[in-house]
């Protein structure tokens, strides 16, 4: 049993570190995991992918399924136990792991487990040490923060000072940069004209702006707000990309 | 009482967007005014103190409420203890028979409007007249309060012309001061005639025997001294150890609600003034149903300021009545399904993005969002209620997700519906609720997996 670190502690070279792909980047946007592998490779740190990875349950927990995120919640500690560094490219589903894996009752090693995971701005500044990753990516761009990123994980300031240091990058705050874009999973099917309206409200600010691109730790609060701007503006020049996405560029 | 967020009920509220896009806008403008209020004060410092306060509170409830009564009743007070609901409007009934009221004046209460005093009253001929403006509007509207300190938050100042202008028999004006002097001219014969008085408590004080009531209005004041009869109508968790524990909350509340410095007005009641009568109906009405589950505890520390509400994304597009009961937005959601009873308030935990402003706002810091996603639990464990096809997909995908093979055949399966869809136009099940207003990613020919076997 791997111990969890204490949380001044940062990566050693030589440690294995696990890559968590969220299951639906794996079916929809694998270029977010390509990114990540590319962005590891430049970085000089070994980056390894458990196969046997699925979902890590957070579906079920938001729908009250508790006993089925369980089980899903012990699988994903026999895929990464032994693993001491586990980075997922997802503030929503690095807080089901790091902090709701504590509340389902009995899972102990799930808990310490999903203790070991980082989302990956947090990581690369708070483990690694780095400011900037070396990329570079020309554009005007604009950061949503995922509300399990800002609120369950706090990893707003490491999102930032990477996106900052991207050489030929223009970075323009967010309007209301704490409002939750209105995706919430099921919510997202469940209330579909409330979570509608919020995601109407995010692409407003995301048009004063100005900027051509919106980046988020978050594919899914990507995915529902391009969305919305898909159905409505089909031509429209915006383009959506994960902060992995940006990072991992050097051209 | 209108089952809480009905989808179809919310779908309807959006037909009216000009006065969603009021609310949100008075909301928004709330928010910030508090921001700014709460900059004035060591906040996360003050917060954490009323956090300590209020779980030191709630851990000592039982004896802090008889040191509280023994203290208030040697003060010339009067006690009166209510595990229900029916129990405390019995005893105020009881009282304005005793005292052979005809009316009483209430000052606002969230604790009356869950216990429909209003009608009870009425159904036993005494007549209830609100005095906080908000709640006169509302009550003379025959509506509801959708905001727990906003109560007529929902209507425009041009509606509450037409209302005054119809139900007072005075010339049309929306100007808000010739509204407000319509209103107190009309109370001010109220509190004169009535023989008691109602009003809530924000805060008992066990050490001394203190009753606290905060308001903006005066009508709080005149209420609970003009009758010679005062009833103070107090939820169980209202009670703090210390007088010196007050301040920490008093320069926590408004800022959070209204983003005042203080309440404009602040009221100690230390037990009974010479030639008065005054009565504190200690209601539980299912508090302690909260209190014995940890997990839903914390959401007795509530302070009733409304932050949450404010910051609340669905609060501010769907308003306070889509939550079906008194009260609204986040800590609506939290409380109601134990105050009613998990299966009629079933759909509330469901009502949220589960985005946790309200956790950050609340100045207990309460953990709402958290709470949310508990009670859904419990929702599926205790009911049948919810849409149990999303709930058995939901099932069907967790149990594929146990095994690899499954897994990569439910992400195939989802990648051809995707794309199988993006052809036609039509997507099945949840992919088709997603769809209609939202466009779906294309499809990518390889997932990462696929991607990762190769390079490997």
């Amino acid at each position: 049993m791997i111990e969890t670190s204490a949380p001044s502690v940062r990566y050693r070279q030589g440690e294995r570190v696990a890559l968590f792909l969220p299951c639906y980047c794996d079916a929809l946007f694998p270029q977010i995991g390509r990114s990540v592998v590319k962005l590891f490779e430049r970085l000089g740190v070994p980056l390894e992918y458990p196969m046997e990875q699925t979902c890590c349950g957070q579906p079920a927990f938001n729908a009250g399924l508790w006993s089925e995120a369980g089980a899903l919640a012990r699988r994903f500690a026999d895929v990464f136990s032994s693993f001491p560094w586990i980075v997922v490219p997802s503030g929503s589903c690095g807080a089901m792991a790091r902090v709701f894996y504590g509340a389902l009752e009995g899972e102990v090693e799930a808990t310490q487990v999903g203790a070991r995971v980082y989302d990956l701005a947090t990581f690369l500044v708070e483990k690694l040490g780095l400011d900037d990753v070396g990329a570079s990516f020309a554009g005007t761009v604009t950061y949503h923060d995922g509300c399990h990123a800002r609120r369950e994980l706090h990893a707003t300031n490491a999102a930032l000072t990477l996106l900052r240091a991207v050489r030929g990058l223009e970075y323009v705050e967010l309007p209301r940069m704490d409002e939750c874009c209105g995706f919430g999973g099921l919510f997202a099917v469940k209330y579909p004209e409330l979570s509608v309206s919020m995601g109407q409200a995010k692409c407003e600010h995301i048009a004063h702006t100005g900027a051509t691109v919106v980046t988020s730790g978050d594919a899914s609060c990507l995915m529902h707000v391009e969305g919305l701007v898909r159905k409505t503006q089909p031509h429209a020049s915006l383009r959506f990309m994960h902060l992995a996405e940006i990072l991992a560029s050097d051209g | 009482m209108a089952k809480p967020f009905d989808r179809k009920a919310v779908a309807r509220g959006f037909a009216h967007p000009t006065s969603s896009s009021a609310l949100l806008a008075t909301l928004e403008r709330t928010a910030e005014t508090s921001d700014a209020a709460r900059r004035q004060v060591p906040w996360q410092a003050l917060r954490s103190a009323a956090h300590a306060i209020k779980a030191y509170s709630i851990a000592h409830l039982d004896q802090l409420l008889e040191q509280f009564e023994a203290q208030f009743t040697a003060r010339g007070g009067t006690v009166l203890w209510a595990p229900t609901v029916a129990d405390a409007v019995a005893h105020v009934i009881d009282i304005c028979h005793r005292h052979g009221a005809t009316s009483v004046v209430k000052g606002k209460s969230m604790l009356s409007e869950e216990m429909d005093l209003n009608e009870h009253l009425s159904a036993a001929t005494i007549d209830p007249v609100e005095t906080d403006l908000g709640e006169f509007i509302v009550q003379l509207a025959g509506q509801r309060p959708s905001h727990i300190i906003g109560p007529a938050l929902h209507l425009s100042r041009q509606e509450i012309g037409v209302l005054f202008e119809r139900k007072l028999g005075i010339p049309y004006s929306d100007d808000p001061e010739v509204l407000m002097c319509a209103a107190r001219e009309r109370l001010r014969q109220r509190y004169l005639t009535a023989a008691v008085g109602i009003t809530g408590v924000n805060f008992a004080i066990a050490e001394t025997g203190t009753i606290v009531v905060v308001e903006n209005e005066g009508n709080g004041g005149l209420s609970s001294s003009v009758p010679s009869v005062h009833i103070a109508l107090m939820g169980i968790e209202k009670v703090i150890p210390r007088l010196d524990d007050l301040q920490v909350f008093l320069r926590l509340l408004a800022r959070a609600g209204t983003g005042q410095k203080l309440t404009t007005y602040t009221h100690y009641f230390l037990g009974a003034e010479p030639g008065k009568t005054t009565y504190c109906i200690l209601v539980d009405a299912n508090r302690t149903t909260l209190l014995a589950d940890p997990k839903t505890r914390e959401s007795l520390y509530c302070v009733r300021c409304g932050a949450c509400l404010n910051v609340c994304p669905v609060y501010r597009r769907a308003g306070g009545w889509a939550y079906g009961g008194a009260y609204s937005g986040p800590i609506g959601a939290t409380i109601t399904p134990a105050l009613v009873g998990t299966e009629q308030a079933s759909e509330l935990p469901f009502a949220s993005s589960l985005c946790g402003a309200c956790q950050d706002t609340c100045p207990v810091a309460i953990d709402l969002a958290h709470q949310l996603v508990y009670l859904r639990h419990k929702v599926v464990e205790e009911t049948r209620a919810g849409n149990p096809s999303t709930t058995r997909a939901i099932r069907f995908w967790a149990k594929a997700m146990q095994s690899l093979p499954a897994y990569r055949r439910g992400i195939r399966w989802l990648r051809r519906a995707a794309r199988l869809g993006r052809t036609i136009g039509w997507y099945p099940g949840l992919l088709g609720a997603w769809a209609k207003q939202r466009a779906l990613p294309p499809v990518p020919d390889q997932s990462f997996k696929e991607f990762w076997e190769r390079r490997t």
